[in-house]
């Protein structure tokens, strides 16, 4: 049996009731909102860019715990990082998660504190809710004006 | 089988169904979301590969005998459907993809044919989408408004509103007969009252309301009805439309096609009369005869059986999931069919699903295409178990015991 502790790691617990950078961000230069029309989690991230760079990102959010969880410690892993290093991070997570096939264990170091959320491979219905701030994340930063669904 | 006579023997009746047998995650299935799909007995999966083993062949257009076998099947179904809800005509039961077809094709046909601008349809604030959105795109053709009567805090329509907002200029009132997010049983008798009183005709989404009781569109008086097989145990991808037949006569074609006509050319097409005028293309040959046979199996039992015990787990449930302080029922309405929506404080329901599946417990979490009556109770989603006839006691203790699971590991 899978065990439910996998997916409902402690730390995933801490940050779904503390959840780190939540509220709006008064002074920002970007922002989205992520939906998932299926369970109707809703989350929407504002990020201040300066100098291809994330000084600052907060979020707010009406979710389940794994799809707040995702969205605080995506705030706490690029806050202060390049651009490019925010969406590279995105892409190994997003590869990983949805990946069939086994991790290395570079690769999970690769991940830093996400690593904590790869339990949501073992529940494919709720890889979206994991997903879910990170795509808002990337359509702020594309400038795309409205809502982005996980459909 | 179940037999009608004796006392209601729920273990013989879960032997009916095959699926029920299963385990998921090396546990018993509980099966707690009939609200969304019911499971089939034996008697609908034999009639589907009876079908295809003995009388299949296409319907109404072959002289050879297969032909003739499955149209007789497929009209015997109709039949069935027919004497199900006592409607007068079987040619009065139109076969659909589901309820969502059948509220689409009297939107559409019936709404254009006899919208206007400044025309009224009402509707309530807890339908599920299917019966929202047809009437939204077709009042804005028409330039119709949309007025809404509320629910109480309980879940039970405002008839005092109803009462104010059916006037001269309503033209349908469409309300579900038993809400899919709540379990209310509307006073339908009294909505078709009023909405004739004001010249308005009704429609009623029976999805809910015909696998937990006897539904009589005659006594009703109601002017469509629909209802969609697999939440009566039947297939999917077929239902019923039931309409009026004065009603259905003077209303324009839904989708045009082959069967549906008398002759075709290209200078003139006439329609074939009831039903066949709105069944255009082939239709659900077997799901048709699948039907039939859900029917029947249901009936053998007795609706009224079905109710009482249904009535009975409903309020072990109620009361069980009650007593636990964490627990906020959502719709608690009086007069409720076999469904009960809560949500947990501090854990959504998302966790909440996620975590009874692993036990082994399916129940529905999420906003049951039912966004209106969720932002009424100031809700995202909530977690729903929908009963049916084959459902125990002993599956309540499970989803009980289940949600202590979920305090274990949320629990600080
Ligand atoms: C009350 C109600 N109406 C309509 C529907 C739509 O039924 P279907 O998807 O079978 O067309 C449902 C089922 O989800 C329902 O519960």
């Amino acid at each position: 049996m899978i065990d439910l502790r996998s997916l409902y790691q402690d730390v995933i617990l801490d940050h779904s009731r503390n959840p780190r950078n939540s509220g709006a961000l008064e002074l920002h230069s970007h922002e989205a909102n992520g939906n998932n029309p299926l369970c109707g989690d809703k989350v929407r991230v504002y990020m201040q860019v300066g100098n291809g760079k994330i000084d600052d990102i907060r979020f707010e959010a009406k979710g389940c715990a794994i799809s707040v969880a995702s969205a605080s410690m995506m705030t706490e892993l690029i806050k202060g990082v390049e651009i490019g290093e925010a969406r590279a991070a995105f892409a190994r997570f997003h590869e990983i998660v949805t990946r069939k096939g086994d991790i290395s264990d570079e690769e999970l170091e690769a991940l830093d504190k996400l690593a904590a959320l790869i339990g949501v491979r073992e529940f494919p219905m709720r890889i979206k809710c994991a997903t879910l701030p990170w795509h808002a994340m990337t359509a702020a930063l594309d400038g795309v004006d409205g809502d982005v669904t996980t459909e | 089988m179940a037999s009608a006579n004796g006392a209601y023997d729920v273990d013989a009746i879960r032997r009916d169904f095959p699926i029920l047998g299963e385990t998921v995650y090396d546990r018993p299935l509980v099966y707690l979301d009939n609200g969304a799909s019911a499971q089939k007995p034996r008697a609908v999966i034999d009639s589907l590969s009876r079908v295809y083993e003995t009388e299949y062949a296409n319907v109404h257009r072959g002289v050879h005998y297969m032909s003739q076998k499955a149209t007789e099947a497929m009209e015997g179904a109709r039949e069935k459907a027919r004497a199900f809800i006592n409607a007068e005509h079987a040619h009065e039961a139109i076969f659909v993809r589901g309820a969502t077809e059948g509220i689409n094709l009297v939107a559409s046909s019936w709404g254009r044919a006899n919208l206007e601008a400044g025309d009224e349809i009402v509707l309530s604030v807890m339908e599920h989408h299917s019966n929202i959105v047809p009437w939204q795109i077709v009042a804005e053709q028409a330039g119709a408004a949309i007025r809404v009567v509320p629910i109480d805090d309980d879940g039970v329509l405002d008839m005092d509103a109803l009462e104010s907002l059916v006037g001269p200029r309503t033209r349908m009132v469409a309300v579900t007969h038993v809400s899919n997010a709540l379990g209310t049983v509307v006073p339908v008798e009294d909505v078709i009252r009023i909405a004739h009183r004001n010249g308005a005709l009704v429609l009623l989404d029976g999805c809910q309301a015909v696998p937990h009781m006897a539904v009589d569109v005659r006594a009703l008086d109601v002017d469509f009805y629909v209802y969609s097989g697999h939440k009566l145990y039947g297939p999917s991808g077929i239902g019923i439309l039931y309409g009026k037949e004065s009603l259905l006569k003077a209303m324009p074609p839904y989708q045009g096609g082959g069967e549906m006509i008398e002759s075709v050319t290209f200078e003139k097409t006439t329609y074939a009369g009831l039903p066949f005028k709105f069944e255009a293309g082939t239709p659900h040959i077997a799901g048709a005869i699948g039907l039939g046979a859900a029917i029947d199996y249901v009936s053998a039992i007795g609706l009224d059986r079905i109710g009482a015990h249904e009535s009975d787990i409903l309020e072990y449930a109620t009361a069980r999931l009650g007593a636990l302080n964490s627990v906020r029922l959502i719709g608690t309405a009086p007069e409720k069919a076999a469904i009960v929506s809560f949500n947990l404080e501090d854990v959504h329901p998302h966790d909440v699903g996620t975590i009874l599946d692993r036990e082994g417990v399916a129940v529905r979490t999420g906003h049951h295409c039912a966004q209106p009556v969720m932002d009424r109770f100031d809700v995202a989603a909530t977690v729903r178990a929908s009963f049916g006839l084959y459902n125990t006691r002993r599956e309540v203790d499970a989803l009980v015991d289940a949600l202590g699971r979920v305090q274990e590991i949320f629990g600080r």
